[in-house]
C-alpha cells in the first residue's frame, strides 16, 4: 500500500447508552483509508455505517480508540481545530442533502470558503466551477426547494468538493435518487477519485458497491469483510430514458 | 467570516421572520423610546425653569428687609424696615469689587390710563442699573436716566403687556402720555419681551419710573428706609464673595450683635434655580428609571426569542458547523442577530421618541433632545443585545455537530 493511511481507525468504539443499555454501534473497528480508494460501506441498517463515517468525518467522537486523520491524531484536537479539518480536509456528502433553505445553489457551495475566510471575488469563482463540474451551471441561482432531488445531492456535492479537500465522505448519497440520476452521481464520485481523492461512500445498493475500488461489509459495529475489486465504470449514457439536467 | 458577511447572514436571518423580527424589538422600541420621550420632558422643564432663572438676571442677588424665615420666604417685599437709602449707597460705593450694580425696587400697583383705555398693573420705582441688572434692554425708546431720578420726572418706562392693553399691539408708545394715580408720565420706553419668572407671573405686565418719582408721586413722600428691596448684580464668579460681603457691611452699619440673625435676608437666584433644577432632575431620573425597566424587558424579549430561533435553527447550525463554522462563527452570527434586533429596536424607539417629544411639544410641555441622550439610549440597546444576546448565542455555539445534525 502506498504511503501512510488517509484515515486510520485503532480499536475505535462508539457507545451509546440508553437508560441501563449500552449498544456498541462501532465496537473495537481498526480500519484504513488509502489514498486512492473508492470505497463503499455495506452493511444491513443499524450495522453501524452512519456511526463509521461520522466519526471519520470528525463529526462525531468515538467513545475509546484513536483516529488519525492524514497521520494526525484527532482525538486530542479542539473544537476549533476540528471545525478546520471539516473545513479544509473533509467534505461530507448527506444522505438528506441537509442544503440550507431559502439560500441559493450558489450560496450554499459559497459555505465552505465562506468558514475558510477566502475572499468574495475568488469564492464565488470557485463555487460557480464546483457548479458547473457537477453540471449545475444553469440552476446556480436556483434555492434548494426549486431543485430535484438530484440536482440537491449534486449541489450538495459540489458543496463538499468546493474546498478542495482530501477525502470525501457520503452517508447513502444515492438513497433518495433514482437508478439513472444514482449512475450520474457515481460517475461524478469516480471522476473525484480519479482526480486524486479519497472516496468513501454508504450504500444499501450492491450496484452501487460495484462502483467502488473497494468494499467492506459491516455488521453488528464491526467490519465483517473487506474486499478490493476492479470497479465498474459509471457511464450515464449506457442507460436508457434520457433526462434534462 | 468577517464581520460583514456575518452581518449579511444575520440580516437575512430576521429578514425570514419579519414580522417577528419587529414584534420582537418592540420592547425595546418601547423602552428607547420612552427613555428619548421622557427625558426630553425632563430636559425641557428643567432648561424652562433655568431659562425663566437667567431671565431675572445673571448674578443676581436680591436683598430684601427683615430676616429670611424658615422656608425661604416667598412674600415679604418691603416687609419690615430694615435696608436705607444709606444701605444701598454704602453697597454701590464700598463693594465695588464685588458688585457691578445695585438698585433699589419700589413696588406698588396702579391703574394706567391712556387717552381710550386703562389697565392695572405694577408700577415698579427703581433707577437706571435695574435694567442693566436684569439685562432687559428696551425695543422702543430708551429707559430713563439719571438726570430723570436726580429732577423726579414724571417718566415712565412700560412692560410688553402693559403696552398692549394700553395701546394695542405691535404700536410703538414712546412718546405718548399716560395717567398714573392722575399724574400725566410721558412714556420713555418700551421694554423687550421677558416672559415668565419661574413662579409663572408675567415679567412684561409692569411699569417702571424712577424712584424718586415714585416716591413724591405715588408712595406720598420720600422715606428713610427703602419700602422694598435692592437688587444687586455681583461681578462674575464673585456671586458668593459679593453676598459675604453685603452680609458684613450691612451687619455693621445695623450693628447686629456677634450672635444674632441678620435683619434681612439675601437671595441667591443662581441658588434657588439649583434647587429647582434639581427637583426637575429627580423626577427626570425616576421617568428614566422607569424607562430602562422597559428596556430590561425588551431585553428579556429578545433573549425569548433568539432561544426560540436557535432551537429552530438546530440543524442549521449543524450544517454549518459540519462544513466548518467554528464555535465563535456560530456565536458571533447570533450574537450579531440579537444586536441588530436591539439595535433596530433602539432605532425605532429613537424615532417614537422625537415623535413622542414633538407631541409633548404640541401638548404644550417643552421638550429638549439631547444628542447625547440619543446616542446613549443607543448604547443601551445595544449593550442589551449583546448581554440577552449571549445565553442563546453561546447555547447555539456550544452545540454538538451530529447531535445539531439529528435534530428534528
Ligand atoms: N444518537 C444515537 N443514540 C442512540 N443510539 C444510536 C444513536 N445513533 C445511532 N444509534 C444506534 O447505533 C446503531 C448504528 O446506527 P447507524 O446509524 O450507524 O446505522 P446504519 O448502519 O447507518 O443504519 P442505516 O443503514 O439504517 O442508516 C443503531 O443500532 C442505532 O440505533
Ligand atoms: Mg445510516
Amino acid at each position: 500500500m502506498p504511503g501512510v493511511a488517509v484515515m486510520k481507525l485503532e480499536k475505535v468504539t462508539r457507545r451509546y447508552t440508553m437508560g441501563d443499555q449500552t449498544l456498541r454501534a462501532l465496537d473495537e473497528v481498526d480500519f484504513e483509508a488509502w489514498p486512492g480508494d473508492l470505497l463503499a460501506v455495506m452493511g444491513t441498517s443499524g450495522s453501524g455505517k452512519s456511526t463509521l463515517l461520522n466519526v471519520l468525518g470528525c463529526l462525531d467522537r468515538p467513545t475509546s480508540g484513536r483516529y488519525l486523520l492524514d497521520g494526525q491524531e484527532v482525538s486530542s484536537m479542539s473544537r476549533d481545530q476540528l471545525a478546520r479539518v471539516r473545513n479544509r480536509t473533509i467534505g461530507f456528502v448527506f444522505q438528506s442533502f441537509n442544503l440550507l433553505s431559502r439560500t441559493s445553489a450558489l450560496e450554499n457551495v459559497e459555505l465552505p470558503l465562506l468558514y475558510a475566510g477566502v475572499p468574495t471575488a475568488e469564492r464565488q469563482r470557485r463555487s460557480a466551477e464546483a457548479l458547473t463540474q457537477v453540471g449545475l451551471r444553469e440552476r446556480m441561482l436556483h434555492m434548494p426547494n426549486q431543485l430535484s432531488g438530484g440536482q440537491q445531492q449534486r449541489v450538495a456535492i459540489a458543496r463538499a468538493i468546493v474546498g478542495r479537500p482530501k477525502v470525501i465522505l457520503a452517508d447513502e448519497p444515492t438513497g433518495n435518487l433514482d437508478s439513472r440520476t444514482s449512475v450520474e452521481v457515481m460517475a461524478l464520485f469516480q471522476r473525484l477519485w480519479r482526480e486524486g481523492m479519497t472516496v468513501l461512500l454508504v450504500t444499501h445498493e450492491p450496484d452501487i458497491a460495484a462502483y467502488a475500488s473497494r468494499v467492506i461489509t459491516m455488521r453488528d459495529g464491526k467490519v465483517k469483510s473487506d474486499v478490493r475489486q476492479e470497479p465498474r465504470v459509471a457511464d450515464p449514457a449506457e442507460l436508457p430514458a434520457p433526462e434534462a439536467a | 467570516m468577517n464581520p460583514l458577511q456575518t452581518l449579511r447572514v444575520a440580516g437575512r436571518a430576521l429578514m425570514r421572520n419579519k414580522l417577528r423580527s419587529l414584534l420582537t424589538t418592540l420592547g425595546v422600541v418601547i423602552g428607547v423610546g420612552a427613555v428619548i420621550a421622557m427625558v426630553a420632558l425632563g430636559e425641557g422643564a428643567r432648561a424652562k425653569v433655568e431659562a425663566s432663572f437667567a431671565s431675572m438676571g445673571a448674578n443676581l442677588l436680591i436683598i430684601l428687609p427683615g430676616s429670611m424665615t424658615a422656608g425661604g420666604a416667598r412674600g415679604g417685599f418691603g416687609s419690615g424696615s430694615t435696608l436705607t437709602w444709606d444701605d444701598l449707597k454704602a453697597i454701590q460705593g464700598e463693594l465695588q469689587s464685588s458688585v457691578l450694580y445695585a438698585a433699589p425696587q419700589l413696588r406698588g400697583s396702579a391703574q394706567i390710563v391712556s387717552e381710550d383705555t386703562n389697565w392695572a398693573t405694577s408700577v415698579t420705582g427703581t433707577s437706571p442699573d435695574y435694567f442693566l441688572i436684569r439685562s432687559w434692554p428696551c425695543s422702543e425708546g430708551a429707559v430713563f436716566t439719571k438726570s430723570d431720578i436726580e429732577g423726579s420726572n414724571k417718566v415712565v418706562v412700560l412692560g410688553a403687556t402693559v403696552a398692549e392693553n394700553l395701546f394695542g399691539q405691535g404700536v410703538d408708545p414712546v412718546g405718548e402720555t399716560v395717567r398714573i394715580k392722575n399724574i400725566p408720565f410721558t412714556v420713555v420706553g418700551l421694554l423687550a419681551r421677558k416672559g415668565q419668572s419661574p413662579t409663572g407671573q408675567d415679567y412684561d405686565d409692569g411699569a417702571f419710573v424712577p424712584y424718586t418719582t415714585f416716591q413724591t408721586k405715588i408712595q406720598g413722600g420720600p422715606q428713610k428706609f427703602i419700602a422694598g428691596g435692592i437688587f444687586i448684580s455681583a461681578a462674575p464668579g464673585q456671586v458668593s464673595r459679593a453676598q459675604e460681603q453685603i452680609s458684613t457691611l450691612l451687619r455693621d452699619r445695623h450693628r447686629t450683635a456677634e450672635n444674632a440673625d441678620n435683619d434681612f435676608s439675601i437671595r441667591n437666584m443662581a441658588e434657588m434655580a439649583s434647587e429647582q433644577q434639581e427637583s426637575a432632575q429627580t423626577l427626570a431620573i425616576l421617568l428614566a428609571s422607569i424607562a430602562a425597566v422597559s428596556l430590561l424587558v425588551g431585553g428579556i424579549g429578545i433573549m425569548n426569542i433568539m432561544l426560540v430561533s436557535v432551537t429552530e435553527r438546530t440543524r442549521e447550525i449543524g450544517i454549518r458547523m459540519a462544513i466548518g463554522a467554528r464555535p465563535r462563527d456560530i456565536l458571533l452570527q447570533f450574537l450579531v442577530e440579537a444586536l441588530s434586533l436591539s439595535m433596530l429596536g433602539g432605532l425605532l424607539g429613537l424615532l417614537v421618541g422625537i415623535g413622542g417629544a414633538w407631541v409633548g411639544t404640541r401638548l404644550g410641555w417643552p421638550t429638549v433632545i439631547r444628542p447625547e441622550v440619543a446616542a446613549i439610549a443607543m448604547g443601551f440597546s445595544a449593550f442589551i443585545g449583546v448581554v440577552f444576546g449571549l445565553y442563546p448565542a453561546r447555547k447555539a455555539s456550544q452545540l454538538d455537530p451530529i447531535d445539531a445534525l439529528r435534530f428534528e
